[in-house]
């Protein structure tokens, strides 16, 4: 009797394990039919770094780890998935690099300079805020995608915040050396701001009523708010322009040309929305915006 | 150094924010550990198991474990510190306390029990024999020791940058950030503010040392 029971407990959970696995295998073979397909016959002038890439098939990329929608590191298959991660796979496409060739490197906002200036990375897209002072130090293509800075409030806005004016006597929570809480000191100092490491603290402190407000780029607000249950709401009302581009080495205008070439072409054939839509636009709901100009600066 | 100057108030800020967090949990983490290590050598046994617990719960805890609860988890039993200043200070204190705790304890067990000992002929009470005649003598062994503790928890206060207090090293990632031209001068200023601490710190403690060591 007792053996009977542990054979049907085990084949219960042979059959569990095959509908894992299987479904697993589904999922795999879904994101392979939507990864773009690497460009063959492609040719590059020599000594570029376009075509030292292409000849070594090989690129690596950073990009964000914790960021949803944009780059958030899937614990599965150990690869960051996200519309950053999407528009650096159409570059490397086109470069001819398919894509397991592409190695990808956690980057946060305070390692993406060095990481370019040392050649960690080839490039980096990282929701990076395209500014004259990282211009100093690494270029630009793009910007791909122009997110703004918005507020985020507890369920039902209890304090009735609609733009940063109202954040005046307020405490409102940010990242330290972020873009977005400099403007909130430099612009709104009525605004009581309170500064931690990274974005979930703020998150846990709005929760708890320590701060009334959280303030940063709208993109990075969305996914707190989508992985938030309802306790938290988006006020809606974006009051800048936070231009994301793809850094890469000072003073590589072939590559950069390139990139922005590649970018202009998949704004206009339809893959920068279709990556749009499988990955940030996914959380939000929203259709794919307009597509930025590019700045060939 | 147009740079430097032109953050001069942000830099003096934070290194007085870092100094007063050091100062500050260094003296409560002083009183406190003080009296836990007379808790552990005390006659009362349900003192002496209060004590271990509390060092062997804060010295084997990692620091951010125990600033990210005072943050965040005292508040679901309703609980929550007056400012996020004093936040930092509770944690450094109470983690740097069961280190001077052990510093001491050490000091306390290199006093000669026949010290303890006469105490007791005379007629002295163990509170009275532990402030008179074995703490002095033990304080005076365990200066450098206490000397690692205190310069560990000049460095540890960096964990309080991790939890909005605005201290040397939330000035580095501020600085760092918004000027990436800029970078080695923003760390140099913040190592030297750090340095500006320690290396007196280390000279006085060897000083003190020498001056209150006790020759056997």
């Amino acid at each position: 009797m007792r053996t009977t029971r542990k054979v049907a407990a085990l084949a219960a959970l042979g059959l569990t394990l095959a509908a894992c696995s299987s479904e697993a295998g589904s999922q795999a073979e879904e994101s392979a039919s939507s990864a773009p397909t690497a460009a063959e016959d492609v040719d590059f002038p020599e000594g570029s770094t376009m075509a030292e890439l292409n000849e070594a098939g090989a690129i690596t990329i950073g990009t964000k780890y914790d960021q949803p929608g944009f780059g958030l590191l899937n614990p599965q298959s150990g690869a960051p998935e996200g519309f950053d991660v999407e528009i650096a796979k159409i570059v490397a496409a086109e470069l001819g690099i398919p894509e397991d060739g592409i190695t990808w490197t956690e980057t946060v906002s305070a390692n993406r300079e060095p990481f370019i200036q040392n050649g960690q990375v080839d490039m980096v897209v990282a929701t990076y805020t395209i500014n004259d002072a990282r211009k100093q130090v690494v270029d630009f293509a793009g910007p791909y995608y122009v997110a703004g800075q918005d507020i985020m409030v507890a369920e039902g806005n209890p304090e009735g915040i609609e733009g940063p004016e109202d954040l005046a006597g307020k405490t409102v929570c940010s990242v330290e050396g972020s873009t977005p809480a400099q403007r909130i000191r430099d612009e709104y100092p009525e605004a009581n701001l309170v500064t931690y490491d990274v974005y979930s603290k703020c998150a846990d402190d709005l929760r708890n009523g320590g701060v009334q407000a959280v303030t940063t780029d709208n993109v990075i607000l969305t996914g707190l708010v989508a992985g938030s249950d309802g306790a938290f709401e988006l006020v809606g009302n974006p009051f800048t322009e936070e231009p994301y581009g793809i850094g890469m080495e000072l003073g590589d205008t072939d590559f950069r040309n390139f990139v922005n070439d590649v970018l202009e072409e998949s704004f206009e054939d339809g893959r920068w929305a279709d990556a749009w839509d499988r990955t940030a636009g996914a959380i939000t709901g929203e259709e794919a915006p307009e597509p930025p100009s590019v700045d060939r600066y | 150094m147009q740079f430097l100057s032109d953050n001069a108030d942000l830099l003096w800020s934070a290194f007085l924010t870092t100094l007063s967090l050091a100062v500050v949990s260094g003296v409560c983490a002083l009183v406190l550990g003080t009296v836990l290590a007379g808790m552990r050598v005390s006659p009362i046994a349900p003192l002496r198991g209060l004590a271990t617990f509390y060092v062997e719960v804060f010295r084997n805890t990692p620091l951010t474990v125990v600033f990210f609860f005072l943050a965040f988890g005292i508040v679901q039993i309703d609980l929550q510190f007056p400012s996020r200043f004093i936040t930092a200070v509770a944690a450094l204190s109470l983690y740097t306390a069961a280190f001077v705790c052990e510093a001491l304890r050490s000091g306390i067990n290199a006093v000669p029990s026949g010290q303890a000992e006469a105490a007791r002929a005379l007629g002295l009470t163990f509170g009275q024999s532990l402030r008179q005649i074995v703490l002095p003598q033990a304080f005076r062994t365990v200066v450098p020791p206490l000397g690692n503790v205190w310069i560990a928890l000049a460095k540890n206060t960096s964990i309080a940058a991790g939890f909005a207090v605005t201290d040397l090293t939330a000035a580095l990632q501020r600085l760092a950030n918004a000027n990436a031209d800029q970078l080695l001068a923003v760390f140099a200023a913040v190592v030297a503010g750090y340095l500006v601490i320690t290396l007196p710190s280390a000279w006085l403690i060897r000083v003190v040392e020498n001056r209150v060591a006790i020759v056997r």
